[in-house]
């Protein structure tokens, strides 16, 4: 493995971009476990120790699904770049960024922690939030750009530099992702900065809110993308020789990378089956497309256990029987930790894929469709491989870059296990309670899990305290990782400080195909298919919203009178949000 | 590509084609469980039953923070109903597990999902989107038992 020795500079912004939204994490895995308390009737109150349900709720969603994994992408992608280009990192735009992530993070959290935005993290309109929290998302997003143009120029200059070589399969793993990602947050940062700033400022009177949420799925679908592929990055670039083995495929690789670029936007609105303004056609269009995101799944199965199973053959493996090399892997090697966690990661998210295709179904969608059944879905992807991949780098990449080695490694080897076990138990109890109709994003304590209520729901018993059994093994399953953090960040430097990643090798020698060596067709394939699938949808939404919406405080059912029309403006708006209060 | 790359590209195009057919079945065959959406009109924010024949009704739903109007509609059994929903206030949900319906109410829009009430009991409505801190109380309740009540 080659190894590469990184500036002081370089140094600070890797820690700094992994181990704040870590400390951030302390946080979102207090109030996960909360959650599943209040859920069960464990918790019958609106609030415990200062924080309310959906203030927690809205934390718990923001800092564990779009803060850390957010930071985690721009700080994996700076060591990823840095590495497999061997150029140095652009620390300007590097510090820029990771200032402007930093500070939308700091917006948010004091946004959200004082009670002013417990919109939750999809911040859906007409509920309103205050326009630092709004700020802060934009800000936060258009950060982690910042830091992908500076890789823009890495890119380009290695281009120049190996004319005709192929790409790493790493390098085509960022910037698609971050292509990707760049796209479809355009849509939302317009929604935040255009729509939503000034109508919760009272610069404009009301807001088109399918308009909002059609620009939220343009974005939300693909965001599950990007935390994924970061995670897809390390399956194929340094699972296989973890394992011991080699990758079966690089050019599937890569086709993997680029299908995830291509389908990942023009899908979203199956999040939207169950709304109106969205005509039938558009749906099934979409719903169809949908699929074309199981091919690159489909692919990633086939290619990561042929690779698995080569590493185990080659370790001396020789049975007649087709699943025993799955025995033969080395999950219980205490050095090899992040070989666990990816993994774990991937059993995972086994179901979790399966499940995603139960949402993506229109039929069976409408037997699921925002009931707990959804959580208990995502957090076996997001909370999942998502999750434990970043927790196993970050110790990974702190341990190198700081010449310090993890002294708790068999506490540190079983955490993914705990987790993996605990994740079944929490989503088993999430998904069966959705089947029978469970609601999720609701306090459930107060009223269908309190006895004295005459919203009681007795048959919801069982399952939401199976998600608290689940919740408490996912919660000291996390306690230890942090115990194992805290120990290796105090712990005596005992090395060099180096950087390198454990990297495959190919079974096969392969050809360099030119068009898995570039981004330029695949781009226009995104933005061609993007145009079919949403131009419809956007015309639609045009056509079939009658109205626009005021803005609502979450605590009162009247909504808030901002807006301030200045005498000789035109107050058609004014008058027809009037008339809509006296209702 | 060797031969077992082969057989497991068949495998997956095999895969990937029953899915595909099972999807274009499912919408083609059973239009179920897709809400329609209906062009917008302030008659739909008026909460109200009507039926128009024997066992055919239109249901006028309108949510809102934090309860369904009409609050409890009574239907007799085998009912068909026509559900139009939209919203007074911010976004909610509409679902009604014991019959897999699954709406969303938004503002602005109009939602339409028609369905049957085959067995007598009480169906309860569950708002399953988060709609502010009165949230967890909004549900409805649909009677089916009239005529023999
Ligand atoms: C101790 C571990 C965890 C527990 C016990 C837990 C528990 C929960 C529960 C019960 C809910 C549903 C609340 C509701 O709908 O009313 C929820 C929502 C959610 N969780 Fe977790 N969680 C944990 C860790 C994580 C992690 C690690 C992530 C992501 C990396 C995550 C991401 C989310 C997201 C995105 C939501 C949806 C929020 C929303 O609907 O607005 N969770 N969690
Ligand atoms: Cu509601
Ligand atoms: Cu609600």
């Amino acid at each position: 493995m080659r190894k590469i020795y990184l500036s002081k500079t370089e140094k600070a912004l890797t820690y700094t971009l992994l181990c704040i939204p870590l400390a951030l994490l302390t946080l979102g895995i207090y109030h996960g476990l909360m959650q599943t308390l209040y859920r069960s009737g464990m918790i019958s109150q609106t609030s415990f120790a200062a924080l309310e349900y959906y203030q927690g709720l809205t934390l718990h969603g923001v800092i564990n699904a779009l803060v850390l994994t957010t930071f985690f992408a721009v700080a994996f992608g700076h060591v990823c770049m840095r590495y497999y280009t061997g150029y140095k990192l652009n620390m300007t735009t590097a510090w820029i960024s990771a200032g402007m992530m930093i500070a939308g993070t700091v917006l948010a959290a004091v946004m959200i922690l004082s009670g002013n935005a417990s919109v939750l993290y999809t911040f859906y309109a007409p509920m309103k939030a205050h326009p630092l929290h709004y700020i802060g998302n934009v800000l936060l997003i258009t950060g982690s750009w910042v830091a992908f143009f500076g890789w823009i120029g890495m890119y380009r200059k290695w281009r120049r530099e190996h004319k005709g070589e192929r790409i790493h399969l790493a390098v085509v793993a960022t910037m698609a992702n971050f292509i990707m990602w760049f796209v479809c947050s355009i849509a939302v940062v317009y929604s935040l900065l255009f729509l939503l700033l000034p109508w919760s400022m009272g610069l404009t009177p009301t807001v088109n809110v399918p308009m909002t949420r059609t620009l939220f799925w343009f974005f939300g679908h693909a965001l599950v993308y990007f935390w994924l592929l970061p995670v897809y990055l390390m399956y194929y670039v340094m699972l296989p020789t973890l394992a011991g083995g080699k990758l079966y495929s690089d050019n599937a690789g890569k086709f993997v990378f680029f299908l995830f670029l291509v389908f990942s936007i023009p899908v979203g609105t199956h999040h939207q089956f169950a709304e109106p303004t969205i005509t039938q056609g558009v749906k099934y269009f979409q719903s169809i497309l949908t699929y074309g995101v199981a091919l690159p799944s489909f692919i990633t199965a086939f290619t990561l256990a042929a690779s698995l199973e080569y590493a185990a053959w080659r370790k001396g493996h020789r049975s007649k029987n087709p699943f025993s090399w799955m025995t033969k892997l080395p999950f219980f090697e205490k050095d090899r930790y992040l070989f666990s966690y990816l993994i774990c990661g991937l059993i995972i998210f086994i179901i979790g894929g399966l499940t995603g295709m139960i949402n993506a179904s229109y039929v069976l969608s409408s037997l699921v469709h925002n009931t707990a059944f959804l959580p208990g879905h995502f957090h076996m992807t997001v909370a999942g491989p998502v999750f434990l991949g970043i927790l196993g780098m970050s110790l990974y990449l702190l341990e190198r870059l700081s010449g310090k080695e993890i002294r708790l490694k068999r506490i540190n080897n079983a955490i993914p296990y705990l987790w993996t076990i605990g994740m079944f138990i929490f989503s088993a109890g999430l998904m069966v309670g959705g089947f029978r109709g469970e609601p999720r994003r609701t306090n459930m304590g107060i009223s269908y899990m309190d006895p004295d209520s005459p919203l009681y729901r007795p048959d919801w018993v069982w399952t939401t305290g199976t998600t608290v059994i689940g919740g408490v093994i996912l919660f000291a399953a996390a306690g230890l990782f942090f115990i194992v953090l805290l120990d290796l960040l105090f712990a005596k430097k005992s090395k060099e400080s180096y950087l390198s990643f454990p990297t495959y090798d190919t079974v096969h020698k392969e050809k360099v195909i030119p068009f898995l060596n570039s981004f330029k067709p695949w781009i226009i394939i995104m933005l061609a298919l993007i145009m079919v699938a949403y131009v419809p949808a956007i015309l639609n939404v045009l056509e079939f919203t009658g109205r626009e919406a005021p803005p609502y405080e979450p605590q009162n059912p009247n909504p808030i009178e901002l807006y301030q029309p200045e005498a000789g403006t035109d107050v058609g708006d004014a008058e027809t949000y009037k008339l809509d209060q006296n209702e | 590509m060797d031969k077992y790359e082969v057989k497991a590209m068949i495998l997956t195009g095999i895969t990937l084609a029953i899915f595909l057919v099972a999807i274009l079945r499912s919408i083609f065959t059973y239009a179920t469980g897709i809400p329609e959406c209906i062009p917008y009109d302030e008659s739909f924010t008026e909460p109200r039953v009507e039926k128009l024949d024997d066992n055919v009704y239109q249901i006028f739903a309108l949510a809102q923070m934090w309860s369904f109007e009409p609050h409890e509609i009574r239907l007799p059994v085998g009912a068909e109903v026509d559900i139009y929903l939209t919203s007074k206030d911010v976004v909610h949900g509409l679902n009604i597990a014991d019959l897999s319906l699954n709406m969303m109410a938004v503002p602005g829009g109009v939602n339409k999902e028609t369905v049957t009430f085959k067995k007598p009991g009480v169906y309860k409505v569950v708002c399953h989107e988060y709609c502010g801190s009165g949230h967890q109380h909004m549900m409805g309740e649909i009677i089916v038992n009239y005529p023999n009540r």
